[in-house]
């Protein structure tokens, strides 16, 4: 073979970045996400778990393209309750903890919502409120 | 025939896995058994294939040098066109794997009335192939946040810089859009283009059509349809998979096993394709030999092993004869002990 070394070494580093994934876990997966459910024990959300969980990042755009261009702040209802559009009027109300809710899987996937760029945690909001 | 088979081959393997992954039980073969499959097929493939090359004899010294060599110290050498040195030739790869500098030199004929053929610069090609490729590059590292846990910080870098204008929700990503629109024009290329199409096969068209597959179910599936694509089930998979542990745990959708087989299909054509450029490109021995054939001898594998009998040897061997026969010979023969000459009657 020509080149033996040259040739050898370029396919190591590519099964070796190829592989890469194997050798950054180290066949350890980590720990799973695990969104806080709602501390205020609330079960009903304004939609099933599973929709909320694949569609929740278009619902809040939707809500916010609502209430911020087209000031449409109409409340929604579902199952008799009452939501205010929005992170902080519908979400947070019982989804109170980012930490342990939002960024739990957010974290996890890498997600980088802009939410936070405007909106604050009920946490935040206290402390600012206690000043 | 040469794009209705590709066409109908990839709109198969979207059956394939669309029906197949709603039978219960199959998403194991398509989420699991599957990719394991395709990656062990892929790095086997591609092994097997850059080795092959290894092996291969080259006969002659054949780089495709289009500059003036190094010759007199006068004359002026092309040092990225006709290489002398192995650093020169490691330049001369690197413009190429990273730029494309082939493609930018392409040209285009067209025949004028006249007749009159007019040659012209056409940097199409070479812009689209890169958008594609890089784009292309920057896809597959980004999709390294669902295999890796923690995820290093390069990548949520490259993922914020890449869904930086925010267009939809989730936000496009600007090399979804690169590689669509590469792969649209390379496509349309081979299409339109009555030359290229003439010399264009199934094999030309079926990984574009396949890798625009890939690319509309991926954005599909992230922008559009959402249904059952919960991203922590998707990262628990492919997390997974890499640590030998893969488990499914909700029903993920059919889009999801759709984009991730025809990823499959790729892995496992790869190898066997036009697509080997990937390892090939670094193989080529037009490119990467250096033009010192005046100084250093190219060895042909081929050679026999002929044993050397120079004609010193050989009038040794012959000299009696060839006196005999009258033939002349460099060194005479060493003087017998003459017979009398006899005595003309």
């Amino acid at each position: 073979m020509y080149n033996k070394g040259l040739i050898v070494s370029g396919l190591v580093i590519f099964v070796l970045l190829v592989t890469f994934p194997i050798w950054f876990n180290g066949l350890d997966a980590g720990p799973l996400p695990k969104p806080e459910l709602p501390p205020n024990g609330t079960k009903e959300c304004v939609a099933p778990a599973a929709e909320m969980r694949d569609r929740h990042m278009q619902l809040l755009n939707e809500w916010r393209d609502d209430v911020i261009r087209n000031s449409s702040r109409e409340k929604i209802v579902v199952a008799g309750v009452e939501y205010g559009k929005g992170l902080q009027l519908a979400c947070m109300q019982c989804h109170s903890n980012k930490e342990k809710f939002c960024d739990s899987c957010h974290d996890y996937a890498a997600v980088q919502p802009t939410c936070w760029e405007c909106h604050i945690t009920p946490d935040e909001a206290a402390k600012k409120e206690a000043q | 025939m040469k794009y209705g088979l590709p066409l109908v081959a990839v709109i198969g393997l979207i059956l394939i896995a669309w029906l197949g992954s709603m039978i219960p039980g199959m998403q194991y073969f398509f989420g699991v058994a599957v990719p394991y499959l395709a990656v062990m097929v892929f790095l086997g493939g591609f092994v097997y294939r850059v080795v092959q090359w290894g092996k291969s004899p080259v006969p002659f010294s054949i780089q495709t040098t289009c500059g003036q060599a190094k010759s007199l110290d006068f004359v002026k050498h092309n040092r990225l066109e006709s290489p002398h040195t192995t650093s020169e030739v490691v330049a001369r790869m690197a413009l190429e794997i990273l730029t494309f500098r082939s493609l930018f030199r392409n040209t285009k004929s067209e025949l004028h009335d006249g007749p009159k053929i007019t040659y012209e610069s056409s940097k199409w090609l070479w812009l689209f192939a890169l958008v594609f490729h890089y784009s292309f590059l920057v896809i597959v590292i980004r999709h390294m946040r669902l295999f890796l846990n923690p995820v290093p910080d390069f990548i949520v870098w490259l993922d914020w810089a890449d869904s930086m204008f925010e267009i939809g929700t989730p936000a496009l990503y600007l090399t979804d859009a690169g590689l669509l629109i590469g792969l649209i024009y390379l496509f349309t290329r081979r299409f339109t283009n009555r030359q290229v199409r003439y010399i264009s096969l199934s094999s030309d068209y079926f990984p574009l059509l396949l890798l625009i597959a890939i690319g509309v179910t991926g954005v599909l599936m992230r922008m559009f349809l959402r249904a059952g694509i919960d991203i922590a089930a998707i990262k628990q998979l492919g997390v997974g998979l890499v640590t030998f542990s893969p488990t499914i745990t909700t029903d993920i959708g059919s889009i999801f096993y759709i984009h991730l087989f025809l990823v499959c299909a790729l892995l496992v054509y790869f190898p066997f394709s036009k697509l080997m450029h990937l390892g090939g490109v670094f193989l080529s021995p037009t490119r990467n030999m250096k033009n010192d054939t005046r100084q250093v001898r190219h060895i042909n594998p081929w050679n026999p092993d002929i044993k050397v009998h120079a004609y010193s040897a050989y009038e040794d061997e012959f000299r009696e004869f060839m006196v005999d026969a009258g033939i002349p010979v460099e060194k005479e023969p060493e003087p017998e002990e003459e017979a009398p000459a006899e005595a003309p009657a």
